[in-house]
């Protein structure tokens, strides 16, 4: 991206000038200057056609990590407030609706557990379905997916698939409200039927991790993290299901707005006010996807609890926190001292409430939320803690970010000669997709470092921890 | 392995480097490839016809998933829709592959796709994943950005983004 075209406000914050006659809310990006000239023009034509949709409060944001994505950037934020003709898209949310991350402390420490890793790295790699064409053990009838999609990771927890000490730790407490399994169509639950428990393909990733390093002493200790600890990642969201629903709704709600008069500057936008019959549609099968994330991510958390329990019997793994980063929520901002409801879409982009925050686990709320920055499977994820003072409605970066395209990271890097290396800096990659591999090489990210310095930089959540990865599961 | 049939053109892998992964390029009689996109995968059926181009178009989306020449065309699998606008079409037509293949467990190699005005008739021929499949990334659904279905001299080209 060239920087000449940027206005730049703060060291970690800019803006995109509007051109005489152009009519658009404004544009921020946040981060440093090295990000951003690493991003592709794409990011600004993507966040500036953001910026023209109706209803949009505030600024069309980017997030440190942005990178191109369609219609929404990757890193895209975007707040609307139904009462003023604001929309909800599909594009804002994304095809892997309510992806996230599922973050587990586990009461091991590095020394106790290295020495079963390859047993380890075994055991979960034939415990969880990951990667293109595998299906799960757990198949749905109709009644049964209904209640997933009614009732998120409470359903996984009332089938014995974890705990209700779970349940805390997960954003909307495990289950958002407004899911309407009406809305979904027959093909998206006959697409999940097979795949609840799976890790998916692509970024997706099962992680055993090591606490590295601690930024934040005071809010490591309220997580319960310190150095030498052992941790998990579970990096996936609503599997075929939340596709299918991405796919059908992209359609509709392209259609809605066209006849609704809404102009797109890129069809990819497909939206509809969020009071129409099609925005209302959308959000009830969004919702029902939401809750069958949460699920997914639940079931995952049980079979890496029996794993690891069958290799370190003394082990005990809680979670941390699970919080997506696709997704469009309702929730409440101030906004020029008023309290508004706003619909805030973040599309690769993790919400990061702050202290006090009524929302949050009686545990964090004194301290604020956990985020996490999770990183390629070479380099290292991050965890932070939301600030009271984030500019952006409480959102924060979600990962590394792409540097590279797939094709060119397919050209550059071999999957058994990168698996290779990364076993000799001691992290084990289990998979069953040399291409996957390749696809995803450290290389082909941002500098992790960066991202999470530029996510504290710009106040939007201030590091806690850094996690070296040791183990990886890869989808 | 069944016959093929109507105007079906196999795409001819000429660059594959196994690695146990691959990296599929096509010839220059090519008729599918791929473009750049930061995060996902652009890709482009061409053909001399529109049916074709969308033909090529679903071998390039399923050459994400596993190398073709491995997947034998040995079920069948027919669907049709309606729609007018030829790129809804296109974007629709993958969709609903995607959507079939993870329903049935299935890869599909090859495909023929007919129209009359606005109802496409096509149909997918592949098998069940095995166990020796080589497993590549999984598509989560074509998407509208970067969508055109051109028709350039006697060629037709279609493409779009798709999300991996």
């Amino acid at each position: 991206m060239n920087l000449e075209q940027l206005r730049q406000l703060q060291p970690y914050l800019w803006t995109l000038p509007r051109t005489p006659g152009e009519e658009r809310a404004e544009v921020l990006l946040y981060g440093g200057a090295p990000l951003l000239v690493s991003m592709d023009d794409k990011v600004l034509e993507q966040i500036a056609n953001v910026a023209s949709l109706p209803g949009l409060v505030g600024a069309a944001m980017t997030m440190p990590d942005a990178h191109w994505g369609y219609g929404f950037p990757i890193g895209g934020v975007a707040a609307f407030d139904a009462e003023q003709g604001g929309v909800i898209s599909a594009g804002g949310v994304g095809f892997d609706i309510s992806c996230g991350i599922r973050c587990l402390r586990s009461n091991l420490n590095l020394e106790d557990a290295v020495e079963h890793f390859p047993e380890l790295g075994n055991a979960l790699f034939h415990a969880i379905p990951a990667g293109v064409g595998e299906e799960g053990e757990i198949k749905l009838n109709p009644e049964q997916l209904d209640q997933v999609m009614h009732g998120g990771a409470h359903w996984a927890v009332q089938e014995g698939y974890g705990t209700p000490a779970d349940l805390d730790y997960i954003e909307e407490r495990g289950r958002v409200a407004g899911a309407v399994p009406d809305n979904v169509s027959e093909l998206a639950k006959k697409r999940q039927r097979g795949e609840m428990g799976t890790l998916g393909s692509g970024n997706h990733y099962l992680e055993v991790q090591v606490v590295d390093r601690i930024f934040d002493p005071a809010a490591a200790l309220a997580f319960g993290l310190h150095e030498g600890q052992i941790l998990i990642s579970i990096h996936c969201g609503s599997r075929g299901l939340g596709h299918q629903i991405g796919t059908d709704y992209l359609v509709l709600l392209a259609k809605a707005a066209s006849r609704i008069g809404i102009h797109l500057p890129d069809r990819e936008l497909a939206c509809a006010p969020i009071k129409s019959p099609e925005g209302q549609q959308y959000m009830g099968a969004m919702n029902a996807a939401i809750n069958c994330a949460l699920a997914n991510r639940q079931i995952l958390t049980h079979l890496t609890r029996s794993v690891f329990t069958e290799i370190y019997p003394q082990a005990a793994l809680e979670t941390l926190f699970d919080v997506s980063h696709n997704t469009c929520k309702a929730e409440t901002h101030q906004v020029d001292g008023e309290s508004r409801l706003l619909y805030v879409h973040r599309k690769g982009a993790t919400r990061a409430f702050g202290p006090g925050h009524p929302m949050l686990p009686e545990r964090y709320r004194q301290v604020g939320q956990p985020v996490v920055i999770g990183g390629s499977m070479g380099t290292g994820s991050y965890i932070l803690v939301g600030d009271s003072e984030n500019p952006a409605f409480a959102s924060s970066s979600h990962g590394a970010g792409r540097a590279m395209s797939r094709h060119r990271a397919l050209a550059r890097w071999k999957g058994r000669a990168l698996l290779d290396e990364l076993a000799q800096q001691g992290i084990l990659i289990h998979t069953r997709s040399m291409r996957g591999v390749a696809e995803e090489a450290p290389g082909a990210y941002k500098d992790v470092d960066l991202v999470a310095e530029a996510t504290e930089e710009a106040g939007l959540a201030r590091r806690v921890a850094f996690l070296r990865p040791k183990v990886c599961v890869k989808g | 392995m069944e016959e093929q049939r109507g105007n079906f053109r196999e795409v001819a892998w000429v660059d594959r480097v196994m690695d146990q992964g691959y990296l599929c390029m096509p010839t220059q009689t090519q008729t599918s490839s791929y473009f750049e996109h930061d995060a996902d995968i652009g890709i482009i059926g061409r053909g001399d016809t529109l049916e074709q181009a969308f033909e090529t178009a679903a071998q390039a989306v399923f050459g994400i998933v596993t190398p073709l020449d491995k997947v034998q065309p040995q079920t069948s699998v027919k669907i049709e829709f309606e729609e007018s606008d030829h790129e809804l079409a296109l974007v629709t037509w993958l969709n609903l592959l995607l959507g079939k293949a993870r329903e049935l467990g299935m890869v599909f190699s090859r495909f023929h796709v007919q129209r009359r005005e606005n109802l496409w008739s096509t149909e997918a021929l592949g098998e069940k994943w095995r166990e020796v499949m080589e497993r590549g990334v999984e598509v989560k659904g074509a998407t509208l950005t970067m969508l055109s279905v051109k028709q350039t001299g006697a060629m037709w080209e279609v493409r779009c983004i798709v999300d991996v």
